[in-house]
């Protein structure tokens, strides 16, 4: 290759390292910032915006509405950006209506009801709970959507709290809003220049939990997912199961850009798309930095559109031949200065073509996978002789590399630009995008990131006051966090890892319920307590609503003596009743005389073969401790 | 109120004249709940005085109680402008010359985000920049007569724009939009029906359901399908022209005289009453559903007749309705009364001696159908027959807003009662038609297995 196409930097010539390669510390040296925004279903009887049963999920469907959606200039006279792309995907949208799960207010039929007030008490208890300051009067905002998801065109959405934290390790993680608002409907399929969705989730109450980038690595971005899940299901307001609760992750890393990663289902595939991204945004501007060497500059790529047709009317290409015999074009775009790049590998298995491909797929709606051709491909897609031709009429040098694509001919114009436009971002670094997390942690592109500015005010209904009183109310039904759980739990002699499962544990009732009797000078402590409502497995829940009375009994009984702690370990559903220290060394002379002769002959094993000959007596009765203690005494 | 405070009362306009905190500043407001920074926004006239509005960083509006404020800094301020940057509406001399009138209502607007105002957009140029796709129906000249809530027209309205209309057809033109609210577009239509005869090209009524400012407003559409309408179509009648079904598939052309709105919100709620609409129009043109209508004509004259006298009024009948409510009508001066019945064209007894006393004061009294479909026929009972003999005339299948329309209309070219029955009953445009066909009359009740099946099939 010529010596000015050579790439200089080395983590492109390196192979990419899964999940688990990269260290603390590479991650903090990349200048990784992570942060999250959960969507969270509330649970409540009716949808937020109007009077629908709420959580009313179901395949079938009563009717179907076709609608389009077309841009709204702004004052800028210019048209932001994703609605943009989405008028240019010039999609026909169809909706499936259940008459169970909507009625005119979900199809833009009829303006909103009354926001549901549960849902705002709800959304406002949470706001609380994460320490926002919360609003004095809520304002329901528009925010637009050109992709058909929601049929307004746009979501109705309103911000409860803002500013506030949470605690983690030894910092914080500061939570920037916590809003409420309308989700949105189901996907069905979307194939060419049709998409069809359900509509039985929209209008949904949802809250969404957005944080700063506080996060530095991929664990740690999951550990606050958990600890936020944790946290809204201690309300009991929250909807479980699935779907209910979904998660976008941002992902940016120094001279990168904020990637939002969408549709990210379950928390622990968290930490492999965030890998995959800080590898993709580093790849990008390694690539960047080659094209910046070669002096490829955005204003230097023209648009360079080739028509091929004729040519490839003979090619034996499957994808080609059929399309072709519905009437495609086909056409050439070269991509001077792009030697040597397309093949890079930018997420595992998925390399630097698949940015123009999915552009292609998006936006110019050609999802007949493949796509689109390269001469660079490993696997060549046409002859050598049509790929000659190709490169003779292009009339650029033959190591050039060449993007092919067909279809109709409006979306074979339309991906052609699209190419020539990500080929530019590629000189400026990494665009600003939405991306689809897949199952296997990469991540393909969704849409143009949308700017600020897609909201304005809904004056379809007035705003709404959070006054002091009702605030009050709110705040005194507050459950506690698990952190002052865990505080309260640390201050009276729990150890701080128990103190931490406890504080999210069915158990966490019953402990306080029975640590009051520990006054009374009983034999064992907070810590022993909390261990063995933990980690032992008890004939009864250790839950105060379900067996309240029976643990009632099991403390009066080990502070009244007849049964020590660990006699309520015991695959019976009666603990053992404990006998006195001196029935308890009979028995032990007792079980000592039989035991059989062999087995280790001295040491710390010749004790424990011992106590587990006598404990199968004693166990329950009287305590480990001191069995082991007359063992030693007993042995030599 | 000048613009420094927009929207503003007291106590919350003291609050922020205390600490000169204009509408449009950066600021940061310290409450008791925290701080909050952000811009200054106006306050809607129809909000409590209670709270100021802050734009955050994010985007969203938030309202803070005035009480909760202990003090606001202030970092900066930006007056707004809300400009559209002006394109020209591009001219084709092939292209037919239509020209859109405006009453009121928004067919299309632009959004300035940074405030959050939606700004209504009007002028050819305003128009091509949110709607395209008129540049390559006609050149499009606008001009606003009003700018009024549609139940705000009335008949100094309507005569204004038969006016206009009838002036900008002499000049020579392919066809007329009205721009109009949903309210009262159909009242409007029939005015414009009776005042505007013998139309040589289409007056096509157009507005829309859902504010033109969200992605699937019917705006867009409907402006797009009333233009081709007015500029191609060889049906010269006054016509409301909104979607068919609710889904994006084609709209109807109702006849002006026949039309109603059917439903408060739905964007389908536009109907024709006891007969099938003029006609569909979608991107592939305008699709004549009847014969029988006024075709286009290469001459400019029109007939303009806009004499009117508003001493009419509506009355919708119900169980025990008392006799004092037509003798006040009479009272204070009524001349027409339009009466809406049940049934057949019925009311109660003791309202007869009002009707009497009213004919005898030379009131004009005529009887329409509150059930809307179906005609007036008062021979059949014995109530009827009563009723007029009473002197209530019969308007046949006229709907009841259209005979209110037509009665200000008849007495204002004369108060002779025998003429205006004449008037009355000599159909101008299909407000009284011969006959009901069956499909004039298709409501189907939903729950029935066939209906819902073909509703599943059909009804995009």
């Amino acid at each position: 290759m010529a010596k000015h196409l050579e790439i200089h930097d080395t983590w492109l010539s390196n192979p990419l390292g899964s999940y688990g390669s990269l260290s603390n510390d590479e991650y903090t040296d990349l200048g990784l910032k992570v942060g999250l925004e959960i969507h969270q279903q509330l649970l409540t009887e009716r949808k937020l915006f109007c009077r629908c049963p709420a959580g009313r999920y179901s395949k079938k469907h009563n009717a179907e509405i076709l609608r389009h959606m077309r841009p709204t200039l702004s004052e800028m006279g210019e048209y932001d950006g994703t609605a943009l792309m989405e008028f240019k995907t010039n999609k026909e949208i169809i909706y499936l209506l259940n008459n169970d799960s909507v009625c005119t207010y979900e199809m833009d039929d009829a303006p909103p009801f009354e926001l549901n007030p549960d849902a705002l008490d709800q959304a406002t208890a949470i706001a609380m709970l994460l320490e926002c300051k919360i609003v004095g009067e809520i304002h329901i905002a528009r925010k637009q959507y050109l992709d058909g998801s929601i049929p307004t065109g746009f979501q109705r959405t309103t911000i409860v709290g803002v500013d506030g934290a949470i605690p983690f390790r030894n910092r914080k993680i500061r939570i920037r809003q916590l809003g409420l608002e309308e989700d949105s409907c189901r996907e069905v399929s979307d194939k060419g220049h049709l998409r069809t969705y359900r509509t039985d989730r929209l209008g949904m109450p949802l809250i969404e939990t957005v944080t700063e980038p506080d996060m530095r690595t991929p664990e740690e971005a999951v550990a606050v997912g958990q600890i936020l899940r944790r946290l809204v299901r201690t309300t009991n307001s929250v909807r479980t199961g699935s779907g209910a609760a979904r998660q976008d992750v941002n992902v940016s890393i120094t001279g990168g850009t904020r990637i939002e990663i969408k549709g990210v289902h379950s928390l622990r595939a968290i930490p492999r798309l965030v890998h995959n991204e800080v590898l993709r945004q580093r790849t990008l501007l390694g690539i960047r930095g080659e094209l910046e060497r070669r002096g490829v500059k955005p204003d230097g790529i023209k648009d360079n559109f080739v028509n091929v047709t004729t040519i490839m009317k003979s090619s034996d290409y499957q994808s080609l031949q059929n399309a072709l015999a519905e009437g495609a074009t086909v056409m050439a775009v070269p991509l001077a200065g792009f030697d040597g790049l397309l093949g890079l590998f930018t997420q595992p298995r998925t390399t630097f073509l698949k940015e123009f491909a999915d552009r292609i797929r998006v936006i110019a709606c050609l999802d007949d996978l493949p796509n689109l051709a390269s001469s660079t491909d490993i696997v060549p897609t046409f002859s050598s002789s049509q790929w000659h031709k190709i490169v003779k009429i292009c009339g650029v040098p033959s190591e050039t590399p060449i993007l092919v694509v067909w279809g109709a001919e409006k979306d074979v114009h339309t991906a052609c630009q699209e190419i020539t436009i990500r080929a530019r971002e590629a000189c400026v670094g990494v665009p600003s995008e939405t991306r689809q997390a897949q199952e296997d942690g990469t991540n393909g592109f969704e849409r143009i990131l949308p700017g600020p500015d897609r909201m304005y005010p809904d004056t379809d209904l007035p705003p709404i006051q959070l006054a002091d009183e009702r605030m009050a109310k709110i705040a005194a039904e507050l459950p506690e966090t698990p952190w002052a759980r865990q505080a309260k739990l640390c201050d009276i002699g729990v150890g701080a890892d128990l103190a931490e499962r406890l504080s999210r544990h069915q158990a966490y009732d019953l402990f306080w319920h029975l640590a009051k009797r520990l006054d009374e000078g009983v034999i064992f402590n907070p810590n022993s307590l909390a261990s063995l409502l933990l980690d032992r497995s008890c004939p009864q829940q250790p839950n105060l609503e379900a067996a309240g009375a029976w643990w009632e009994e099991i403390v009066d009984r080990i502070v009244g003596g007849k049964i020590i702690p660990e006699g309520v370990w015991n695959s019976n559903h009666e603990p053992k009743t404990a006998i006195d220290e001196m029935t308890g060394r009979k028995l032990f002379e007792a079980m000592l005389a039989e035991i059989p002769k062999d087995g280790p002959a001295d040491g710390r094993r010749r004790e424990d073969f011992v106590m587990g000959h006598v404990m199968r007596k004693l166990r329950g009765k009287v305590s480990g401790r001191t069995v082991r203690s007359w063992v030693k005494e007993a042995l030599p | 109120m000048n613009s420094d405070w927009k929207g503003y009362r007291d106590p919350t306009l003291a609050l922020l004249r205390e600490h000169d905190a204009k509408v449009w500043s950066q600021a940061t407001i310290h409450t008791s709940r925290g701080d909050f920074t952000g811009l200054i926004l106006p306050r809607s006239e129809t909000a409590d005085p209670e709270h100021v509005v802050l734009k955050l960083a994010n985007g969203y509006n938030i309202g803070i109680h005035h009480d909760t404020v202990s003090r606001i800094t202030v970092h900066g301020r930006k007056e707004a402008h809300y400009k559209i940057p002006e394109k020209e509406f591009p001219n084709d001399p092939a292209k037919p010359r239509v020209k859109l009138f405006g009453t009121g209502g928004t067919i299309a607007s632009r959004l300035d985000y940074r405030t959050g105002a939606v700004i209504p957009a009007f002028s050819p140029g305003e128009l091509y920049g949110s709607v395209p796709e008129l540049a390559d129906i006609c050149n499009l000249e606008t001009e606003k007569l009003y700018g009024v809530f549609s139940e705000n027209m009335g008949p100094e309205q309507w005569i204004g724009t038969a006016e206009a209309i009838a002036r900008e057809i002499e000049k020579g033109v392919a066809g007329i939009v009205v721009g109009h609210g949903t309210d009262t577009m159909h009242h409007t239509a029939a005015a414009l029906s009776f005042m505007l005869q013998d139309l040589p090209v289409p007056v096509v009524m157009v507005g829309s359901q859902r504010s033109s400012d969200r992605p699937s407003s019917d705006a867009a559409i409907n402006l797009i399908n009333a233009t081709c309408t007015s500029a191609t179509s060889d049906i010269a009648e006054v016509m409301v022209c909104m979607f068919g079904p609710t889904s994006d598939q084609y709209g109807l052309l109702h006849r002006g005289t026949r039309v109603r709105k059917m439903h408060s919100s739905y964007r389908s709620t536009f109907r024709t009453l006891s007969d099938i609409p003029l006609g569909k129009v979608d991107k592939d043109g305008v699709t004549p559903f009847c014969r029988d209508y006024n075709r286009r004509r290469g001459d400019n004259k029109v007939t303009l007749n806009t004499k009117f006298d508003d001493r009419v009024t509506l009355v919708y009948y119900y169980p025990n309705m008392k006799p004092d409510i037509i003798d006040s009508l009479v009272d204070n001066g009524y001349r027409g009364i339009v009466i809406g019945g049940t049934g057949l064209g019925h009311v109660n007894k003791p309202l007869y001696p009002a009707l009497r006393r009213a004919h005898a004061a030379g009131v004009a009294l005529y009887m329409t159908v509150q059930t809307l479909w179906g005609f007036v026929q008062m021979y059949v009972y014995e109530t009827g027959r009563e009723i007029m003999e009473l002197g209530v005339v019969p308007a046949a299948n006229m709907l009841p807003e259209v005979a209110y329309v037509k009665l200000g209309w008849a007495l204002g070219q004369t108060h002779d009662l025998d003429e205006v029955k004449r008037i009355m009953l000599t159909p101008v445009n299909s407000e009284i038609t011969e006959r009901e066909p069956h499909n004039g009359y298709l409501v189907f009740q939903g729950g029935i297995p066939e209906v819902d099946e073909f509703i599943s099939q059909y009804w995009k």
